[in-house]
């Protein structure tokens, strides 16, 4: 009794596993029921129950509802998906002038927009495309091709790489300095000696739009939120939703309504990228200081200047966060929206990965990362750029920098001209063609398939360890769990964690999930991501804090942390096919690798944040370096690094529904199939919305946890 | 007398939901109580007053007593609840936006207690912000930018950014900041109250230097009484959004208006607030030494010459002309016994 009332949580933690155990034993597995593979929901089965809602008939197998619950939501993905259909196709018609037949045309109006803003896209990319590779696309646009054929001058080619590679130099110089410039240059050069010029150079235009669009978006209408409170709370569950939405699951709906190709990736690349643009901009507003503002105020700035010259520099920190975010997302759909008909780099990777060439993929996603390092620092840079206002610079000083690109300009062209005479097949001063550069291709496979030959018993051994022992038991247990005692272990953990409130939200989301027709496939996604988040945290919190225990190491592994982020998420299923093959463990190495950067992080940071004064004043009274680890930097930086548990999780569901591609039989699995299927937009989205929920439960039981817990200990 | 700089006509300000109605309903009788039952705080509760050109006017009261508040009504950074506001004679309630961001470019200029420099700026940025604002070309601005750096003794430091800069330092970038489009007004609410005692004090120093200089018409906040002695032409004492009492150091501590005052003056040192002004009697007696001090020095500066005269010491005005004398004895009852005087 002394027990009970001295740690009455505890016990009623207990309580609620007890229940929830009891249940587990209490119901059991029906006969029937097994795990079904492939799209046996859609196949007509004698077994199989239905039901018809709103007109929509839905087939489903039927079990005690304790054990799995109906799937009464199963109209849904078919209810959005006629939803689409009609929005592109039946609704309000109108006249609109069509250009090409000079005459007008009745069209949706939906159909309309999605065309228009396609055209948009098309046309920035092909601007941008164009003047890297040549094309005639956006001299078209201005003028006609009869007038082309008039001026045949007028056919430029692009731009040497020659000149590319040394004005980025250029640019990264007047932007960072040398350093930065050494590595621009030296970026290019490798893309484009190793015969990646032109795909990298697809890919660059594709960011090139994405990210300096999904930026102004972001920020456009972080300023609105914070603005306008009704624009804030509008936006809010959308942006939480989005924030934990598998970026898969957002190509299928798009793909619907604005059809396959660049233009397509580009937009949905927006919707992916701007969520955390907008969070991060309201966030950092939200913390310029009151007087910060009112001495902008006093100093007699408008509206604007106010904004724009006061509050979005002083909030440079977490907007900065923000464009990083940007070019992480951009890149990581750069690959992913190869899925949808982008072309370029991406494209190329996912061949090769589908054909197992280890070696083509590694070089893809090598030239990729690179770029999006190079884009990644050139942004942090600009934005920390200095001004001299106290060297006396003459004319040439100034303007060195366009001087000497001017001359670059020059150079290039010549070399380039001299390249063609002196060059018979290839211009290799212009361009070197995609398959005659440098390869290491055959190298990489070579060496795949020595370690594949040297270590197979090695590998095969552990692999089957590893699946048999730990990965089969874990996801038998989990898809044994009742329904319903699941249900009631979220809910619970819901109410003693956050009280009444959080119980209904966490109960809200987890019956979105059970009543779609994807409970089990939600099981196993969670058990991958379970399995990749325990072993993510055991070795991010161990590697933080080593690090953490000397100011080096402690910079080095944040910059480590900071390069690894760049790299897009699918380039990290390289390395692990190349040395398991297309098995679960691929997928859960994957994932235990993307999900170990976040843990990583915030145990270092967590351990930064306690206060250094209570660091001395415990040094002083005497404790170990152990003692004070543990009895004060860690309770203190607990709440932070659960925060960082947070990101571990939405990290590792992303990086389970892209493990999808290696083939694992989870949500992703289904997302995939959607994207090649007629009907598979609201299907798509569905099975986005259930990824999305079971990351938003944790979100929410770890939010409120980490909220109370600060207020506990008086942190901020 | 000319027209004063600062005027303020029963000004209220008072946060809340209904605060106008409830306001109007009060009819000029605001009991902060009552509102607080109706969810209104009180912030400023019926201020009076001027201010005339080149005088400094310190407002002083505990933290919370609505200072700040008072402050950002007359610099319009929120707006009054009632009330009328003059600045040099424009009703300030009714400038429109532009004609305020005019008045603010070339007519104020306001310091904070927590600095508020731009953190992305360096010191000269920084000060140079305001003119870049108003439309002043770089070179321009970073040029008067760097006159203000060499005034407030910063020069060679004009790159480092804020976070650079000792809390002493980065309150000098905000006093040039504020100087530097040249205001007439001065607003600074609490600028020394997060510094250490000593460099305060170098700071209040340094603060009169420039005033002698500058001669602008200052609003000066503080929770500090002897800040308010040592820096005040007049000084306004404020409760919970009233003002106490308005007057110079001298009559507030020879005459407190409430209890209130009178306990902050209790522990005044009289000697380094009172002039002799303060304490002669304005009848010559015939019996005066050689000894003439002016009538306008603290009586601390001059007690010791005083003291050491066996006689009658001869008090003079500007022009030299005998307006009164005092005695030895008067300044030793000043000092020590005075104190009870005005129980
Ligand atoms: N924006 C606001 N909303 C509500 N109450 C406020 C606001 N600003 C100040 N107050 C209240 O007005 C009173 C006076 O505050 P303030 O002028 O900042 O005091 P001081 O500067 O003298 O310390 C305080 O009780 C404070 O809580
Ligand atoms: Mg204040």
């Amino acid at each position: 009794m002394e027990l009970f009332k001295k740690y009455p949580k505890l016990f009623q933690w207990i309580f609620l596993l007890i229940v929830f155990f009891a249940l587990c034993f209490a119901i059991d597995v029906p006969e029937t029921y097994k795990f079904i593979r492939g799209q046996a929901e859609f196949v007509k089965d004698p077994n199989q129950s239905t039901f018809v809602f709103l007109g929509k008939e839905v087939r489903y197998y039927a079990f005690d509802v304790f054990w799995r619950l109906p799937p009464l939501l199963g109209w849904l993905p078919i209810w959005i998906n006629d939803s689409l259909f009609f929005l592109m196709n039946d609704w309000m018609p109108m006249e609109f002038w069509n250009e090409d037949t000079q005459e007008y045309k009745t069209r949706p109006l939906v159909l309309q927009i999605t065309r228009n803003l396609t055209a948009f896209m098309t046309f920035l990319i092909e601007l941008i495309r164009e003047i890297l590779l040549g094309g005639l696309e956006t001299i078209v646009a201005f003028t006609s091709w009869d007038w082309i054929d008039a001026n045949p001058w007028a056919e430029l080619p692009g731009l040497p790489w020659t000149i590319v590679a040394a004005g980025s130099a250029i640019l990264a110089y007047k932007l960072g300095g040398r350093g930065l410039a050494i590595f621009a240059g030296l970026a290019m050069t490798y893309i484009s000696i190793f015969g990646q010029w032109k795909p990298s150079m697809q890919t660059l235009s594709f960011i090139l739009v994405a990210a300096p669009l999904s930026f102004i978006f972001g920020l456009s209408l972080g300023i609105a939120a914070f603005k306008s409170k009704r624009v804030e709370k509008a936006l809010y569950p959308i942006l939480l939703v989005m924030q934990t939405m598998p970026q898969y699951a957002v190509l299928v709906p798009a793909l619907v309504l604005f059809g396959v190709g660049d233009h397509a990736a580009v937009i949905i690349t927006m919707i992916v990228a701007v969520p955390p643009m907008i969070l991060l901009t309201l966030l950092g507003l939200r913390a310029v200081p009151p007087e910060v503002i009112e001495a902008g105020r006093m100093s007699g700035c408008n509206n604007w200047q106010l904004m724009f010259k006061v509050l979005i520099p002083t909030a440079r920190r977490d907007i900065l966060i923000g464009v990083n975010q940007v070019i992480m997302v951009c890149f990581s759909m750069a690959v992913i929206s190869a899925f949808i008909g982008a072309k370029g780099l991406g494209f190329n990777l996912l061949l090769a990965l589908n054909q197992l060439n280890i070696g083509l993929a590694l070089e893809a996603g090598l030239c990729i990362s690179l770029i999006a390092i190079l884009l990644d620092k050139m942004s942090l840079a600009w934005a920390n750029k200095q001004v001299d206002y106290f060297g006396n610079l003459n004319f040439f000083q100034r303007n060195k920098n366009s001087l000497f690109f001017g001359l670059i300009m020059i150079v290039g062209i010549a070399l380039a001209y001299f390249g063609s005479i002196y060059f018979k097949e290839y211009n290799y001063l212009f361009e070197v063609p995609h398959n005659k550069g440098i390869s290491t291709a055959d190298f990489w496979n070579k060496g795949v398939d020595w370690i594949f030959d040297t270590f197979f018993v090695y590998i095969k051994a552990f692999n089957t360890w590893l699946i048999v022992e730990v990965l089969q038991p874990m996801r038998a247990l989990y898809l044994r769990m009742p329904a319903i005692a699941t249900i009631v272990l979220v809910v619970g953990a819901g109410y003693l964690i956050g009280g009444i409130r959080s119980a209904l939200v966490v109960c809200g989301l987890t019956l979105f999930i059970a009543l779609s027709p994807w409970w089990d496939r939600a099981l196993v996604t969670t058990y991958m991501a379970t399995f990749g988040v325990i072993v993510s945290c055991i070795i991010g919190f161990t590697v933080g804090t080593l690090c953490f225990q000397n100011k080096h190491s402690t910079k080095f592994m944040l910059n480590v942390c900071d390069i690894f982020q760049t790299f897009p998420s699918f380039v990290y299923l390289i390395p692990v096919m190349m040395l398991f093959g297309i098995t679960d463990t691929s997928v859960l190495i994957a994932v235990i690798v993307y999900a170990t950067i976040p843990a990583t992080r915030y145990t270092i940071e967590g351990l930064r944040s306690v206060p250094s004064g209570l660091h001395d004043a415990a040094t002083m009274s005497g404790v170990t370096k152990f003692q004070r680890l543990f009895k004060i930097e860690f309770p203190l930086a607990f709440p932070h690094m659960m925060l960082g548990l947070n990101q571990t999780i939405v990290f590792a569901l992303f990086m389970v529904i892209i493990g999808a591609f290696i083939g694992t039989e989870d949500l992703g699995q289904y997302i995939l199939k959607a994207l090649s299927d007629k009907k598979g937009a609201g299907i798509g989205l569905t099975l986005g919305i259930c990824v999305a929920f079971i990351g938003l439960i944790f979100d929410n039981l770890i939010r409120t946890w980490v909220d109370k817990r600060k207020k506990h200990l008086g942190i901020d | 007398m000319s027209e004063p700089v600062i005027k303020c006509e029963s000004v209220y300000k008072i946060f809340g939901e209904n605060a106008e109605t409830m306001l109007k309903e009060a009819n000029g009788n605001v009991d902060a109580k009552t509102f607080q039952e109706n969810g209104c705080i009180v912030g400023v509760n019926n201020a009076s007053f001027e201010v005339s050109k080149g005088e400094m006017l310190v407002v002083m009261g505990l933290s919370g007593s609505g200072k700040s508040t008072l402050l950002r009504c007359i610099s319009r950074l929120t707006d009054a609840t009632g009330g009328k506001i003059f600045i040099e004679g424009q009703d300030l309630l009714n400038l429109n936006n532009k004609e305020l961001i005019d008045l603010r470019r070339n007519k104020m200029g306001m310091v904070f207690q927590s600095f508020a420099l731009l953190p992305h700026k360096t010191v000269v940025e920084n000060i140079a912000f305001p003119l870049q604002i108003k439309g002043i070309n770089t070179e321009e601005s970073i040029k008067k930018a760097m006159n203000m750096v060499k005034l407030v003794g910063l020069d060679g430091r004009e790159n480092y950014f804020p976070r650079e800069l000792s809390g002493g330092q980065q309150q000098r970038v905000g006093i040039a900041r504020s100087l530097a489009v040249e205001p007439d007004i001065w607003f600074l609410d609490e600028p020394f109250s997060a510094l250490d005692p000593l460099i305060r004090k170098e700071m209040q120093d340094e603060f009169l230097r420039l005033q002698e200089k500058l001669q602008k018409t200052i609003m000066f906040i503080t929770h500090d009484f002897d800040e308010a002695l040592k820096l005040a032409d007049r000084i306004a004492i404020m409760k919970d959004g009233i003002i106490e009492q308005l007057d110079t150091p001298a009559n507030i501590v020879l005459n407190p208006a409430t209890e209130y005052v009178r306990k902050f003056t209790e522990e005044v040192p009289r000697e380094k607030v009172l002039l002799i002004e303060d304490v002669m009697d304005s009848t010559t007696t015939e019996d005066i030494g050689d000894l003439k001090v002016s009538k306008d020095e603290i009586i601390e500066n001059v007690a010791e010459k005083i003291l050491t005269q066996e006689k009658t010491v001869a008090v003079i005005d500007n022009n030299n002309n005998i307006v009164g004398s005092i005695n030895p004895t008067k300044i030793i009852n000043t000092v020590f016994g005075g104190r009870k005087n005005n129980n």
